[in-house]
């Protein structure tokens, strides 16, 4: 490439009031390569663009630069610009020279030369730029939904409503989740099974839909607008299609066991239905307890069956599907009473959960709609509600706010307050939190309520004091101890992911946070998205919520499914990483290590090859290689080389000694921050230069010791938080690398804190402008780094 | 391993009974106590002053001498004791400074502290080392018919870190008073607080603990308390003196320490002078139950 056209942006004032731009371009136009290089007022403008693209029709330009802001800015418009005159989009590069310069300094002459060197070092990334372009598959129209909750159900109605085939599968043998457990809803006291049970007979109806219950997605191959999906259902022995329901099998069966839809209140059958109102109508047969398919065992239900819809010879299956998106909506679940030793180990009948007290106050619950306590049918007299029951406890139990529990506890004491006007309730709470539609006006009336005594403080203990439960608390407002007896106690227990989030998060490649939910691709622009391409989330596996929240996310999920399949193919972008099959000896290391499942080995002729739709472009691989025979499209380790180059290009002596420092920072987190130190005018010293990278996880020995090898006093590497890395894992990988490095460079009695790791979110601007300083006065302090030192390292 | 023992100030005197059975029990199980030299105050209460370390050097000046005289482990009998020498031994060890600045303090002792020397409590040895079967084994006059509450209080327990059992339900006491034929009782008292040193300040403090406690534990079904630590000993037997003139409907209950029925069951004769440290007699509801 050597037509390189370069345009220099004053941006307003805002890059020339502190880099001298028509110098700027001037000698950038003396530049090895550069064929032309003008500056102007606006290059973002209408006139601006036509000068670009005229430049690169008149003078044949092969490649262009255009110095300006950030490329999270304009990037797209300029490629779009330069495409349209002919150029291959990934031939254009963005040197940004206002967030990274003229925003963060002052000095006008520092300020020139830096733009001068970040253009250049752009220039030598240019020049072995290889023309790019996306892959696209045609795209799988179906949609995949994991739960059937109300999140789950939501999000298959709205995409079968937009005419896609939905498979939705359920670990349950109905569908409903939580929600059709809970007696009303708050705040308008609307009952839950009669607003769900709509909704649940129309995915039953829905000719888009297909549903399996009593299933698991075991796994979920190939990549965005095209996955293979395995479904195992677990044979339910009962044919849904001859079974009349007239229930003659449960009368008979000898088994009774705890019914996980009462929560545990009341027994069922091994073969039983849940509740009247179940979806898919037919009853289930329970392997696990039942006395065995065998008729020698038990078989009473065969027997019974007059229409014999129980076939002891069905067996599990794996039913095969394919997808273009996934939706991920598998709920919430109690935090276990088991762990709160305060409140009893769970081991006290007459201290129940959230849940429970939802079905015994049921009209057709276990205890009829009774106020009966589950220990010995009494009625309940005096009950106490106890909230953040393991939320809000970093030390021992849930760090997180569970969110509906302020809400659900002042629905529940309501409740209670109508089946039992002469009852007392007890609420203890740390705070109220009610912040949604009409919520604050209901909790209020709670409040005032005679009935309903609001204490503000923790619950420290309860035990059994003869037939009734004690309660000690300390009242933060009267400053007492408070001794309550009363007949039975509601815990508000907190919130955790359902089981089998983590697994599920880990096998397809979707962050977690640290209370356990599943993360969001960003948390507040990208709310209902993944990390992982075509996979969105939706509900309570994000995070506690209440029902209008979930059912607002479900449909948003739904539309982001949509619009991805509204799309005939998907299209992905190109940077991801390549294999030089001359130096590749089909190893299988970089196979082993990918995050995303991306590599295969191709065994005859010895070679890694690249899914270049799985490839996510983390390059996480190319370190791993010990060949290195992997490389970033685009980002090579000549290309590194030539920039680290470029910007260590001996300037005119100096009296003060001005160290260099080689930043590389990921695209997601330190590269913004580093862009929010811009914007927010956070000025930092000018000796930092700074390398996008998609992931540091990137970097291997050659590219952090080249820099030290030639010039650079220092390296900065920085990374998103491990927590909230797009590419799981891969930041802790990183982490491992560069302390090896560290001490190795520690063992040769060369600085070891030269190399520096840090982690960075996109909001820590400070943070990061005042490291950069911190570190150039280290550097200043400890001298310059012996670049023959370093070069005599292995 | 060797293992040496820590008395402590009130094990000599108020607790002699505490320490006689001990000590007798111990020999019984083939592990006899041996007791450190030179041992000092244990530091009494854990003090939570962070920029004093004076007031931790007493606790690391036992450990310290404990270290020089070989023991791996020092066995603790009164909770306090065990408690305040834990925690300090933490305290010091997980902060460089303040190790250093307490090793240049004690200078004139033999060598420097560095925390070898575990602290232990009797009861984690009886559990965990010699095993409740081996116990059993032992027992020639099971304790037939005593409903036995074991009052916990706070210093086996608290802070969660050193806690010899689970600190919200615990159980070690009741599985021991089982191990030796009796009914160990839980009621829901034995983990409140005893008054502690508030039986000095404000005497009413603990003579109402002990009212509430004592009448719980009754509540429950208990005939009779068990307890490791001296304070609590104090607060739940000297002061039923008090209690007693105070609330005129309170009946008393005898308050032992584990190891004197631990002696008992082992078939050791009672001491008389053991007696003379109880303010509630406990040998008319021994006769009754012919223990003695």
């Amino acid at each position: 490439m050597n037509k390189i056209g370069v345009f220099v942006c004053h941006c307003g004032d805002n890059i020339a009031g502190t880099v001298d731009v028509e110098r700027v371009a001037k000698e950038i136009a003396k530049y090895d390569g550069v064929a032309h290089s003008v500056d102007y007022t606006f290059m973002c403008s209408d006139p601006g663009q036509k000068m670009i693209k005229s430049a690169i029709q008149e003078k044949k330009l092969d490649g262009v630069i255009v110095a300006s802001c950030s490329p999270t800015m304009h990037e797209g418009t300029f490629r779009k610009a330069a495409a349209s005159a002919g150029l291959n989009p990934y031939q254009c590069e963005i040197a940004n020279i206002r967030e990274q310069c003229s925003w963060v300094h002052s000095d006008k002459e520092k300020g020139t030369q830096k733009a001068i060197l970040i253009i250049k070092s752009m220039i030598e990334k240019l020049k072995m730029n290889e023309p790019l372009y996306p892959e696209s598959m045609p795209t799988n129209k179906n949609v995949l939904v994991i739960g059937a909750g109300i999140a789950g159900i939501q999000a298959a109605l709205d995409i079968a409503e937009a005419g896609h085939k939905v498979f939705l599968v359920e670990k349950k043998p109905y569908i409903g989740g939580h929600m059709i457990q809970l007696s009303v809803t708050f705040p308008t006291l609307d009952c839950s099974q009669c607003i769900l049970t709509p909704k649940m007979v129309q995915i039953d109806q829905d000719e888009n839909i297909e549903l399996f219950v009593n299933s698991e997605v075991e796994s979920i191959d190939g990549a965005v607008g095209n996955f293979k999906i395995k479904i195992k259902r677990t044979a339910q022995y009962i044919n849904p299609d001859i079974c009349t329901g007239c229930g003659d099998c449960v009368d008979t069966c000898p088994v009774l066991v705890p019914d996980e839809y009462e929560e545990g209140l009341s027994y069922r059958k091994a073969v039983y239905m849940s509740f009247p109102q179940v979806i898919p109508y037919t009853y289930t047969l329970d392997i696990d307890s039942c006395l065995g398919l065998d008729p020698i065992a038990c078989g009473k239900c065969k027997e019974a069956c007059k229409e014999n819809a129980i076939n002891y010879d069905l067996r599990d299956e794996i039913i095969e599907k394919t997808a273009g998106a996934v939706i991920i909506a598998t709920g919430y679940d109690q935090y276990p009473m088991e762990n709160i030793g305060e409140y009893g180990y769970g081991k006290y009948p007459d201290v129940v959960s959230g849940l429970q007290f939802e079905r015994l106050i049921f009209a057709v619950g276990p205890s009829g709609g009774k106020m009966i306590r589950p220990s010995d049918g009494k009625p309940v007299k005096e009950i106490a509600f106890i909230q953040c029951a393991g939320s809000r406890d970093p030390e021992r139990h849930l760090s997180h706010c569970s969110k509906i529990c302020c809400m659900y506890t002042a629905k529940q004491a309501k409740m209670f307050k109508t089946k039992v006007p002469d009852g007392q309730a007890y609420i203890y709470y740390i705070d109220t939190r009610a912040a949604g539609k009409d919520y604050e006006e209901f909790l209020q009336k709670a409040q005032s309520d005679q009935r309903l005594i609001y204490i503000r403080g923790k619950v420290s203990r309860i035990y059994k004091e003869k037939d009734k439960m004690a309660i000690s608390a300390y009242d933060t407002l009267s400053s007492k101890k408070i001794d309550a007896k009363v007949d039975m106690v509601v815990l508000a227990l907190g919130l955790v992911p359902s089981p089998g989030t983590a697994e599920l998060a880990h096998k397809y490649n979707l962050s977690v946070g640290t209370s356990g939910f599943l993360s969001e691709a960003h948390p507040k622009l990208r709310p209902v998205e993944s990390v992982n391409l075509g996979f969105f989330l939706a509900g309570t596996c994000l995070g506690p919520k209440d029902i209008p929240e979930t059912v607002a996310q479900a449909s948003g999920a739904a539309s982001k499914a949509l619009a991805l399949l509204a799309h005939d193919s998907v299209e992905k972008s190109p940077i991801i990483v390549q294999v030089d099959a001359e130096k590749c000896d089909g190893c299988g290391r970089c196979a082993e290590e990918c995050i995303f499942d991306a590599i295969t080995i191709d065994k005859i002729q010895n070679i890694a090859v690249i899914d270049e739709m799985k490839c996510k472009g983390c390059a996480y691989c190319i370190p791993e290689c010990p060949h290195g025979a992997i490389e970033q499209k685009n980002l090579s380790d000549l290309q590194i080389y030539n920039m680290i180059n470029a910007i260590l290009t001996k300037d005119k002596k100096t009296e003060t000694f001005e160290p260099k420092i080689i930043c590389f920072l990921s695209e997601i987190g330190p590269y913004q921050a580093a862009d929010l130190a811009g914007t927010g005018r956070m000025e930092y010293r000018p000796n930092a230069f700074i390398i996008k990278v998609l992931s540091i996880s990137m970097l291997n020995e050659n590219h952090i010791l080249y820099a030290l090898k030639h010039g650079a006093d220092g390296v900065l590497i920085s990374g998103s938080h491990p927590g909230e890395s797009p590419y799981p894992g891969a930041c802790l990988k990183a982490k491992e690398r560069i302390d090896l490095i560290k001490s190795k460079v520690k063992n040769a009695g060369l600085d070891p804190n030269r190399i520096r790791l840090e982690w960075y979110a996109g909001r820590q601007a400070k943070g990061l402008a005042t490291y950069v300083d911190n570190f150039v006065e280290y550097l200043k302090m400890t001298g310059p780094a012996d670049s023959a030192n370093w070069r005599s390292l292995n | 391993m060797k293992s040496g023992y820590f008395p402590g100030c009130t094990l000599k005197t108020n607790a002699k009974n505490f320490e006689d059975s001990a000590m007798q029990i111990m020999e019984i199980l083939g592990q006899p106590l041996e007791e450190m030299a030179n041992w000092i105050c244990c530091g009494t209460v854990f003090s939570m002053t962070t920029d004093d370390l004076m007031l931790q050097l007493s606790s690391i000046r036992n450990l310290l001498r404990a270290e020089n005289q070989g023991y791996d482990e020092l066995v603790a009998l009164c909770s306090m004791c065990y408690n305040t020498l834990k925690r300090a031994k933490e305290f010091i060890l997980n902060d460089e400074e303040n190790l250093r600045k307490v090793n240049d303090f004690m200078y004139k002792e033999e060598s420097t502290f560095k925390g070898t020397t575990d602290v232990v409590h009797l009861l984690s040895i009886l559990k965990d080392r010699i095993t409740f079967d081996e116990i059993q084994k032992k027992v020639t006059k099971p304790l037939k018919d005593l409903k036995i509450g074991a009052y916990y209080g706070c210093l086996l327990l608290r802070p969660k870190e050193l806690a010899i059992d689970d600190f919200e339900d615990p159980s070690i006491m009741e599985e021991l008073v089982d191990t030796l034929g009796g009914d160990g009782i839980v009621f829901p008292y034995r983990l409140e607080c005893c008054g502690a040193y508030q039986t000095i300040i404000e005497k009413d403090v603990t003579i109402k603990r002990t009212y509430e406690i004592i009448n719980s534990a009754r509540e429950a079904g208990c005939e009779a308390l068990i307890t490791s630590c001296p304070l609590c000993a104090f607060n739940l037997d000297q002061r039923q003196k008090e209690t007693s003139e105070e609330f005129l409907e309170f009946s008393t209950m005898p308050v032992f320490y584990f190891t004197e029925l631990m002696a008992l069951a082992f078939g050791i004769k009672w001491n008389k002078d053991w007696t003379k440290l109880h303010y509630v007699n406990p040998e008319p509801f021994l006769k009754k139950k012919g223990l003695i």
